[in-house]
């Protein structure tokens, strides 16, 4: 048994600190503030598998097997419903696209289809089916509630043992040559620190700064905070817009009804560089521009009331592609998810457990594609579709 | 009436539902407005804030004053989509 420190009480951390705890390692997670208090419980709830590359498809497609599986193995409800998601091609060059699209993900066994308005609109009742010419429809893509799952995690991840600390903030590491030997932490202004066999940096927007700690450069994993946001509306009936519906070339504008309470959920791509890492203030011209969009996908929402807004980070590297592997010796990441974070976490958790416990894994993730080396080598991927 | 004590009118949560959510160690009241929706409906808190800060204070003996807010959030009461959007275009 080894002693692991994982840091980030994102949906990353908490699921690999589960996964390490199932393998039989001992341990200890550490989250700066509340957990999910990052990108986690901000987020649009979406989970897919209509990617545009192998890659991106394939692990999400394990991903979304996992989910299926997630409420009976974790023992608790979490709002799991596949209610599929609905991409909106407005020109003929795009229908091409989607088809090539579909080839890709019915090669892999992702079960995506073109479909027409009608179809559409059977799907999604108060959809505006003129713009759009056809669409791309997996049934299986779904959501699920970001709260109830982080918590799902946790709580089963202590039953298993594991020493999760809430408001315990790192702050630095003891290093030998190329391993980490402890971790230095600091909770209620009290200092201390614990000798560790390996780290894994799970803090997403925050992650150069802790590879910084373990005496890396912050260039090295390139991920810069976008402000994302999005806005709500009051619950409406259950099966208006139950998939994710989105055209793409909107701006990546879309909308989704929340599974649990009905709201509509809306977000789009208008994009701010975050002034800070605590720079969560919502913007007007966001609340705006994201509503002539949803107006204009599902125009009754015209006569919904907003209820709430708010800001999270999309953690982006230069490619959209997450970094996940070995940094050092005993010093790993799996950080910088932009927008794909939460449905990739059961995937992403189960192989980073497996190749921090045993050195490899079986889940089909394409190490090679996520190489948290490739930026300094200059070698992006091809930029990971980013809607929700 | 069931008899049931409402502390979440906006989300139907009980006074039972906040205390065995504490009892299961969940203390942070961002994590408890997340778990059990309190805070998030349209009075966005107004009623059951102060009644949830109460509770915790009392179970876990610390002083109300102590206990952080949650983050409020914009719009402060629900605002019709099209006063946003202008009503030209349909
Ligand atoms: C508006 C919005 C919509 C989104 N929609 C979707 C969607 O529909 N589907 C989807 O899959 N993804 C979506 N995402 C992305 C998703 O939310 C993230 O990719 C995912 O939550 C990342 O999880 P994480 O655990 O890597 O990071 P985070 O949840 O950000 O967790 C990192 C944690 O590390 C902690 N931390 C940082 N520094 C330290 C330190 N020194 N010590 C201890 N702890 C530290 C932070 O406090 C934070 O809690 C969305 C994101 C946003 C903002
Ligand atoms: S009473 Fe709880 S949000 Fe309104």
């Amino acid at each position: 048994m080894s002693k692991i420190a994982v840091i980030g009480g994102g949906i990353i951390g908490v699921a690999t600190a589960y996964e390490l705890a199932k393998l039989g390692e001992d341990v200890i997670l550490f989250e700066k503030n509340y957990f999910g208090s990052g990108s986690t419980f901000r987020c649009a709830t979406g989970i897919r598998a209509q990617f545009t590359d192998e890659a991106n498809i394939r692990l999400m497609k394990h991903s979304v097997e996992r989910w299926e599986g997630l409420e009976e193995e974790l023992g608790s409800d979490i709002v799991f419903r596949q209610t599929g998601y609905l991409f909106l091609a407005t020109s003929e060059e795009e229908v091409e696209a989607f088809k090539a699209n579909i080839r890709l993900q019915n090669k892999f066994g992702v079960p995506t289809r073109l479909i027409d308005m009608d179809e559409a609109r059977e799907i999604v009742p108060i959809l505006n089916t003129e713009p759009f010419l056809a669409g791309a429809w997996n049934p299986k893509d779904g959501k699920a509630n970001p709260f109830k799952t982080l918590f799902a995690y946790l709580f089963r991840a202590r039953e298993l043992g594991v020493d999760a600390r809430g408001h315990t903030e790192v702050i630095g590491f003891e290093r030998a040559g190329d391993a980490i030997t402890a971790v230095k932490f600091r909770s209620n202004g009290k200092v201390e620190s614990v000798r560790v066999d390996a780290v894994l940096n799970a803090a997403n927007a925050w992650a150069p700064l802790i590879n910084e700690m373990a005496g890396l450069s912050r260039g090295l994993v390139p991920i810069t905070a976008y402000k994302h946001q999005l806005v709500k509306t009051e619950p409406l009936e259950p099966g208006q817009v139950e998939p994710l519906v989105c055209p793409p070339s909107w701006n990546d504008a879309y909308i989704i009804q929340d599974g649990e309470d009905g709201g509509i959920i809306c977000g789009a791509g208008i994009e701010h560089k975050a002034r800070s890492l605590e720079d969560y203030e919502p913007t007007y011209d966001f609340l705006r521009g994201v509503l002539e969009y949803a107006v204009r996908i599902a125009p009754p929402l015209r006569y919904a009331h907003v209820v709430r807004q708010w800001a999270g980070f999309y953690a982006k590297t230069p490619d959209s592609n997450p970094a996940i592997g070995k940094l050092l010796e005993n010093f790993y990441i799996a950080a910088g998810f932009s927008g794909h974070g939460f449905m990739m976490a059961p995937a992403v958790a189960q192989a980073m457990a497996e190749l921090i416990s045993k050195g490899r894994s079986r889940v089909p993730l394409d190490w090679e594609w996520y190489d948290p080396y490739r930026f300094e080598r200059g070698e992006l991927r091809s930029s990971a579709f980013q809607i929700g | 009436m069931s008899g049931k004590k409402i502390v979440c009118r906006c989300n139907d949560v009980t006074v039972e539902d906040v205390e065995a959510l504490i009892d299961s160690g969940v203390t942070d009241i961002e994590e408890l407005k997340r778990l059990l929706r309190i805070g998030m409906g349209p009075c966005q808190g107004r009623t059951c804030i102060p009644i949830v800060l109460s509770i915790l204070a009392r179970k876990t003996g610390r002083r109300q004053e102590e206990i952080p807010l949650p983050r409020a959030r914009v719009p402060i009461r629900p605002v019709r989509v099209e006063v946003i959007v202008g009503g030209a275009d349909e």
